[in-house]
């Protein structure tokens, strides 16, 4: 009997797999059987490489067969965002200039994710270099949210969130510099997760910001967010900025108890401006701790009010830095209208880099220039020191703090690509988390009127991924809301 | 007007690590192009750098060797420039936080000592090397260099000629070399010079304009292309001009200096610190440890040459000059070889061998053991000095012992006295004129006699004993 397998979690699935009721191949063609029903309208993935994930699955079943651990993700499809370098198909974080691009190695969490028996089925779109927060930045085609298809899926990770929300795959991978997961995971109703600073191997994602860049995953419940970390965390000899404190078992953090938990909710972040169904939704899901015994305080983020602008000094600096190598001279795309190595240069970027990535690069060369890197640059880091210690004095107070993800939920298409100002503030709320460097994941609290999912952000202490997913658990369990899938079409 | 030359070296060598500072390649030299290459040193998208802690220890013990406070916490930076032989386009180096700083070292210039400051040394990635071919417009380059580990370091502008310089990058690869860090192979560019020259009138002390002077392909050029800028800086002076501040390259084949880069059109490099590196930290410990592996350095050896065997300072300094050569007279001495003779034969004879052979010491056939061997045949009477410099050569074609060699062909000294007598009678008889030479006062003759005696016998008489015989002989 055919079953819709592509609806269950990665957590039943792989039990599925693994007491006989499917098989890794089977699971694999009902996903890319839902793909390519549903893709169409979505566009999440800007490659599918149907024939390795069969081969994939294809070796999955005959470990399994022979009686051999094929690894805590045996036989789950996984979608990849186009950022992180893969040896199959093409990397070129959906930017022209990697047109084509084939990586000769695969990133540290691909290489994880396979050897725990993941099925890898393409990858993702995304906005051009994870810069954006619509996925409408990407070079390649434009990414519907599965719940309302005339709004963005959210950025940058669009494509993983969409593809999740509309289940083309049950595990999606993606990146976070400053919302980048969590945003579009509250915009699509799936779990994001951006975990600490140096919990995960960023050797293999192409940097944007790489003081900031963090890889996480996106899943559709908490357990299957658990299980995924369990594979993805842990240090990297090559990576040195990844921490050797040790990786727990996550699932073990997956307790229905919230007794002794305190929140902290942050008096700079309700303020009257946030308003709507997202405030509505996010102070129920409050209550709904609360009503479960936890307690919950005001906290203080005094220097919030800076986030965005610190946070677009450090990253473009940085991405300014990161993005020079796209030059032509070795890989890419090198333009035939140069007749010398400055012209090169130039005219290679300015005819493949999309606009968001060139104000970036211009941003972050200005910030960097002789002359003003001391009120730019070293400022943004001081005032980021000043950020991370907001937090470190809130969590004195409590032991997570909650707040909405975004201030709204998915705008429309095409609404804010006119003012990247007013596209910047879509991450108000999850900028300083890369700043302070701390765990935040984003889970659903609900539908707003209209039908789209709510958001709820949940930050925790550095490398204290466990009470966030201990509190996100207990409210999944107990949450006051049907959230439903999205009707495609 | 007289004008008192102030200048600032930055000598760039490669250390000797056995894999690149960020990444696991081979640092070999000589590899055909683009054999030493990985994605991390090709630049390639998502690749992460990690830090090589050897390259880190060797930096250290440079430092240590040049009188430099290690700093306890030090951070990497980047160098932001667009060139094709830089992978990233950046170049991660150290700015404003460097791992050595504020040291000296001693230089020798006709015979007094002068201390050069040394600003600092950090570490930093190679880059690639073009090439370009005349004919084809076509560019290629080699990433075998990219990210070979480099330690920069920069004097303070204390050095006053070329002479100075010369004898300061001389002392700086000696250091460096007996530490074993870098090669110092100025023809494999595993140590570039650049030089900063300015004049101010004698006796001031402010600082006239310089230049910064590159593409100097050895020591020597080092010397003219600095005595070349000071003629040139101080022939502007003196007709009213102004130097202008710019980088100039050394045209070995013009024998001049030629504008390369001015001030103007200088870079901005956008320093910022390298996030995908954690800070150094060099603690106490891990100083002491590099501290005490560090060897006996050349300044201390030389004094040490000079105590411990008597040697003259000019012996000293050319016995130590390299760490293998001054190894290897030590080696030779505790094989059982009198000092001064092993400096003469080293310095002497061996040293010839090898300039003719183009060999280093450390490539020489002959063990120094086996020399040892040698002189102690010379000294118990086996064999003569003469006869030891063709027993020598043989040594250094052959590899073989003295012994053997002495005994194939015959050639152990003759110091029979019954023999000797016979071949002086000989002489004596043979040569009645410088005989009546010597007995009518000129002591000259006596030399000519004892060379045909000792080619009588084939040169394998003891001289001694023939001196003392043929004396003998004349005075009857």
């Amino acid at each position: 009997m055919s079953r819709e397998w592509y609806k269950l979690t990665a957590h039943a699935l792989r039990e599925a797999v693994r007491n006989g009721e499917t098989t890794a191949v089977e699971a694999t063609q009902s996903y890319l059987d839902r793909i390519k029903a549903v893709d169409g309208k979505v566009q999440a993935y800007i490659d599918v490489w149907e024939t390795h994930a069969l081969q994939q699955a294809e070796k999955v079943d005959a470990r399994l067969k022979r009686g051999e651990d094929a690894g805590p993700l045996a036989g789950v499809p996984i979608g990849v965002k186009d950022v992180f370098c893969t040896k199959q198909g093409t990397t070129t974080c959906c930017s022209k200039i990697l047109k084509g691009y084939r990586s000769p190695f695969d990133a540290t969490v691909v290489e994880k994710l396979e050897a725990a028996g993941g099925i890898f089925l393409g990858k993702l779109n995304m906005d051009e270099f994870a810069m954006g927060s619509s996925t409408e930045n990407s070079a390649v085609q434009i990414t519907h949210n599965p719940w309302n298809l005339e709004c963005v899926p959210g950025g940058s990770s669009g494509g993983s969130a969409a593809a999740i929300a509309a289940n083309e795959c049950a595990i999606a991978l993606g990146s976070d510099t400053g919302g980048s997961i969590r945003q579009p995971a509250a915009c699509c109703g799936c779990v994001g997760l951006k975990p600490t600073y140096g919990r995960v191997s960023r050797y293999g994602l192409v940097a944007f910001a790489s003081s900031l860049d963090q890889v996480g995953p996106f899943t559709k419940d908490m357990r299957d967010m658990a299980l995924t970390l369990n594979v993805l965390c842990g240090q990297d000899p090559r990576d040195s900025t990844s921490s050797t404190i040790p990786v727990p078992d996550f699932t073990r953090a997956l307790r229905d108890d919230v007794s002794n938990i305190t929140i902290g909710l942050p008096r700079e972040y309700y303020t009257d401006a946030l308003g709507g169904d997202v405030r509505v939704r996010v102070e129920a899901a409050i209550e709904v701790l609360r009503g479960l015994g936890a307690k919950v305080v005001e906290v203080s983020l005094p220097h919030t009010d800076y986030a965005i602008a610190v946070y677009y000094i450090i990253c473009t600096a940085e991405a300014s830095a990161n993005l020079a190598r796209f030059d032509g001279v070795r890989y890419g795309y090198r333009s035939p209208n140069a007749n010398d190595v400055r012209e090169m240069y130039v005219n290679s970027k300015t005819e493949m880099f999309g606009p968001e990535v060139q104000r970036r690069i211009m941003l972050g060369t200005y910030v960097l220039s002789s002359g003003y890197y001391d009120a730019y640059y070293l400022k943004a880091q001081k005032v980021r020191t000043l950020i991370r210690q907001d937090f470190q004095r809130a969590f004195e107070q409590c032991d997570v703090i909650l707040t909405p993800t975004s201030p709204t939920p998915a705008f429309k298409l095409g609404e804010k690509t006119a003012d990247p100002l007013e596209m910047y503030l879509s991450d108000i709320y999850t900028i300083s988390v890369n700043l302070a460097s701390i765990p935040g994941m984003s889970m659903p609290c609900g539908l707003t009127d209209s039908g789209l999912p709510v958001g709820l952000q949940v930050l925790g202490k550095p490398f204290d991924e466990e009470t966030v997913l201990r509190v996100g658990y207990t409210y999944e369990q107990h949450r006051d809301f049907e959230m439903g899938a999205p009707e495609i079409g | 007007m007289e004008y008192d030359a102030v200048i600032g070296m930055e000598v760039h060598v490669e250390l000797s690590t056995a894999s690149k500072v960020f990444c696991s390649c081979s640092t070999q030299f000589n590899a055909p192009a683009n054999t030493n290459v990985c994605p991390v040193c090709l630049g390639m998208p998502g690749v992460l750098p990690v830090m090589n802690r050897k390259a880190v220890e060797y930096s250290v013990a440079a430092g240590l060797a040049l009188n430099c406070t290690i700093s306890r916490w030090s951070k990497m930076d980047r160098k932001n420039y667009f060139y094709p032989d830089l992978a990233k386009n950046y170049q991660i180096s150290q700015y404003d936080l460097p791992l050595c700083h504020g040291g000296w070292i001693d230089i020798r210039v006709g015979g007094v000592t002068k201390r050069i400051g040394i600003t600092r040394a950090h570490l930093e990635e190679d880059t690639a090397r073009n090439t370009h071919t005349l004919s084809g417009g076509v560019s290629g380059i080699d990433f075998n260099r990219s990210g070979v580990a480099l330690l920069e370091i920069v004097t303070e502008p204390d050095i006053s000629s070329a002479d100075e310089a010369f004898a300061y990058l001389t002392e700086l690869k000696r250091i460096l070399q007996y530490l074993e860090v870098s090669d110092c192979n100025m023809e494999e560019g595993s140590l570039r010079a650049e030089a900063n020259v300015s004049l101010r009138p004698r006796g001031s002390a402010g600082f006239g304009t310089k230049t910064e002077v590159k593409n100097v392909a050895s020591f020597s050029g080092v010397h003219k292309a600095i005595d070349y800028e000071i003629a040139r800086q101080r022939q502007i002076l003196d007709s009213g001009g102004t130097v202008v501040q710019e980088t100039r390259g050394w045209d070995a084949d013009r024998g001049i200096t030629v504008s390369q880069r001015t001030k103007e059109s200088a870079h901005d490099y956008r320093y910022f610190p390298e996030p995908d590196l954690v800070p150094l930290a060099v603690d106490e410990a891990w100083e002491a440890r590099i501290r005490a592996s560090l060897p006996e350095l050349p300044q201390a050896r030389w004094r040490r040459f000079q105590e411990a065997y008597g040697l003259s300072p000019y012996d000293a300094e050319v016995l130590t000059a390299s760490r293998a050569m001054a190894d290897y007279f030590e080696a030779t001495v505790a094989a059982g070889a009198g000092a001064k003779p092993a400096a003469n034969w080293i310095m002497g004879d061996l040293q010839a061998l090898l300039v003719k052979n183009g060999l280093p010491v450390e490539e020489c056939k002959v063990a120094s053991g086996e020399l040892a061997a040698m002189i102690r045949l010379i000294d118990d009477g086996t064999i003569s000095g003469k006869i030891a410099k063709d027993i020598l050569l043989e040594m250094f074609d052959t590899g073989q012992s003295p012994t053997s060699i002495v005994e194939a062909k015959g050639l152990i000294q003759i110091s029979d006295e019954s023999e000797l007598e016979r071949i002086v009678a000989e002489v004596v008889a043979g040569n009645p004129g410088p005989v009546e030479d010597f007995r009518n006062g000129k002591e000259k003759a006596l030399g000519f006699l004892v060379g045909q005696a000792m080619k009588a016998s084939r040169g394998k008489a003891n001289p001694k004993m023939i001196n003392e015989m043929l004396l003998k002989a004349l005075e009857n």
